[in-house]
């Protein structure tokens, strides 16, 4: 089994009295595509938002590459190779497309080349000089999507990606993230689609506790995630 | 070479023949607007680019103005030790203030800066055996002089202030299009998202701000040298607002944006105080109806329409 490249021990998060996350344990191996699925409010967010060191955590454990990460502040976490993709749309809206990329790929010791190639690849190497506040909010996603990407990062967190994106668009996603070589990935998702069909591994959360956890096909079986989560209907 | 280098150049050379074309009474006026123009680049570093929005940049240029003036008055200093002293001055006054004021942001931020520049105010007024506070003292003739130039005479003072304008607008030219200043940028556009970038956001900021103070406090001891006096009044509240109004006329985040406000505001004053004794009534009208109608000011509104390139 490959080496585990995250984990946490123990993590809790607690606003005002209320258990947003509580003792989560959690392994990622390198290489993986995890995703991490739940409810509304099962804490997904607060989960992801602890491990790059946008939330404060409560109490527990951030372990990235064997390194206790807990103490470092975000963007130190970030430089070590993590990359994020915020819930809501998040990219520098005054600045052209290509300043978005180049933004990304030189914190993260990339060249104009990583920039060239990162456009090609999520498909907007025709819009490079528009003003990113001006594309459409599907194309807005895609280049925070290649934001993370043009970092080349070891972990790459994504927290709803496909969250209004077109059809051909979520297809497109779905080839790209299978496609990356050399990066583990953590994927919030309600698509399920994308999630059975990406994920080599799954944890469910539910109320802030790690409800479940296997492979896709486990856990489309488990009654427990139905009850929680999937539905009957999922079947 | 590059178009914004070469409008930073020609502009440098416009600036260089008007001495000679304008009439003596212009030719006075431009070389303080270009002091004050030098002051606002100063502040557009910070706010303009970085978008740390500060109510107290008269503390900077104070310091600077301060800086030169006390060390030539009292230590006898000639004058570019005593710019050595204004320049270590103001950046270590914008380190400490920029330490403390950017543990907030947005409002209290404003807040913060505008109090440490009250303190700086009354700190001036506190020491008046040697400041003689909003009196001020002046610095005699004798002494305004670098390598024998006479830096009280129209030529003298024009150039040293051209020579000052044009260092600044190079270097901040450079400077924002290199990553630093296009991180400083990308900042100013969304904090966050710069930090999950990997930025340390703090830090550049900080960086920012005492480069920003630094040239501020250039342009304060560039006044006091050039045209002999040092003053309380030039560390008041005033002091503060006008570099972000030339800088809001000129069109934040410009390189030229602060020229072409500290201009415009100068003689939007001149020429309604030569009408009416309302002038300030006008200046008022004016840029209410500026902000208004340019909110990105006249170069700002510029590159927008027109000038994509503009630097």
């Amino acid at each position: 089994m490959a080496a585990v490249i995250l984990k946490t021990r123990g993590l809790t998060k607690t606003y005002a009295g209320v258990q947003a996350n509580t003792d989560i344990d959690f392994d990622l191996p390198e290489g993986q595509i995890r995703a991490l699925i739940g409810p509304n409010g099962a804490g997904k967010t607060t989960f992801v938002g602890m491990l790059c060191g946008r939330i404060p955590v409560t109490r527990g454990k951030v372990i990235f590459d064997g390194r206790d990460i807990s103490a470092l502040p975000a963007h130190k976490r970030i430089a070590l190779g993590i990359a994020y993709t915020f819930q809501i749309t998040s990219v520098f809206a005054g600045l052209s497309v290509h300043e978005n990329i180049a933004l990304a790929a030189r914190r993260a010791g990339g060249n104009a080349a990583r920039v060239t190639e990162t456009l090609e690849r999520v498909g907007l190497a025709d819009r490079a000089g528009q003003t990113a506040g001006d594309l459409s909010y599907g194309h807005q996603r895609i280049l925070e999507i290649g934001m993370g990407l043009a970092q080349s990062p070891r972990l790459f967190i994504l927290d709803e990606p496909t969250q209004g994106l077109a059809e051909s668009e979520v297809a497109a996603f779905k080839t790209l993230i299978t496609g990356l070589k050399n990066t583990t990935i953590l994927l919030i998702e309600h698509n399920m689609s994308v999630v059975m069909e990406t994920a080599d591994y799954i944890t469910v959360l539910d109320q802030g506790m790690t409800l479940a956890e296997g492979t896709p096909d486990a856990i489309r079986a488990n009654r427990a995630v139905r009850a929680a989560y999937l539905g009957t209907a999922d079947a | 070479m590059n178009r914004p280098l070469a409008l930073h150049l020609l502009v440098i050379a416009a600036l260089a023949a008007a001495f000679f074309v304008l009439p003596d009474y212009h030719s006075g006026n431009l070389a303080r607007i270009m002091v004050l123009a030098v002051y606002a680049m100063g502040y557009n570093l910070a706010f303009g680019y970085t978008g740390l929005l500060s109510l107290g940049h008269a503390l900077f240029f104070a310091a600077g103005m301060y800086g030169l003036a006390l060390s030539m008055q009292h230590l006898s200093l000639t004058a570019i030790p005593a710019l050595m002293v204004a320049l270590i001055a103001s950046a270590l006054v914008a380190g400490i203030t920029g330490a403390l004021a950017l543990r907030t942001r947005g409002v209290a931020f404003m807040i913060v800066t505008l109090m440490f520049a009250q303190a700086g105010y009354l700190t001036a007024l506190y020491f008046v055996q040697y400041t003689r506070g909003d009196e001020g003292f002046v610095l005699p003739q004798a002494v305004r002089q670098i390598a024998g130039v006479d830096l009280s005479s129209a030529m003298g003072r024009y150039f040293a202030a051209l020579i000052l304008f044009s260092v600044t607008l190079l270097i901040i030219g450079a400077l924002v299009r290199a990553p630093f200043g296009r991180t400083l940028i990308a900042i100013r556009e969304n904090e966050a998202r710069a930090t999950m970038l990997g930025y340390d956001v703090q830090r550049r900021k900080w960086l920012a701000l005492v480069a920003s103070g630094t040239i501020s406090g250039m342009a304060g001891a560039a006044y006091a040298l050039l045209f002999g006096y040092a003053g309380a009044s030039f560390a008041a509240v005033p002091y503060s607002i006008f570099p972000l109004l030339y800088v809001l006329l000129g069109g934040a985040g410009t390189t030229l944006g602060p020229l072409v406000g500290a201009v415009f505001m100068f003689y939007l004053i001149d020429l309604s105080s030569g009408v009416t004794d309302a002038y300030m009534l006008v200046a008022g009208v004016v840029l209410v109806l500026l902000t208004l109608f340019l909110p990105q000011g006249l170069l700002g509104t510029l590159r927008k329409r027109w000038v994509p390139w503009l630097p």
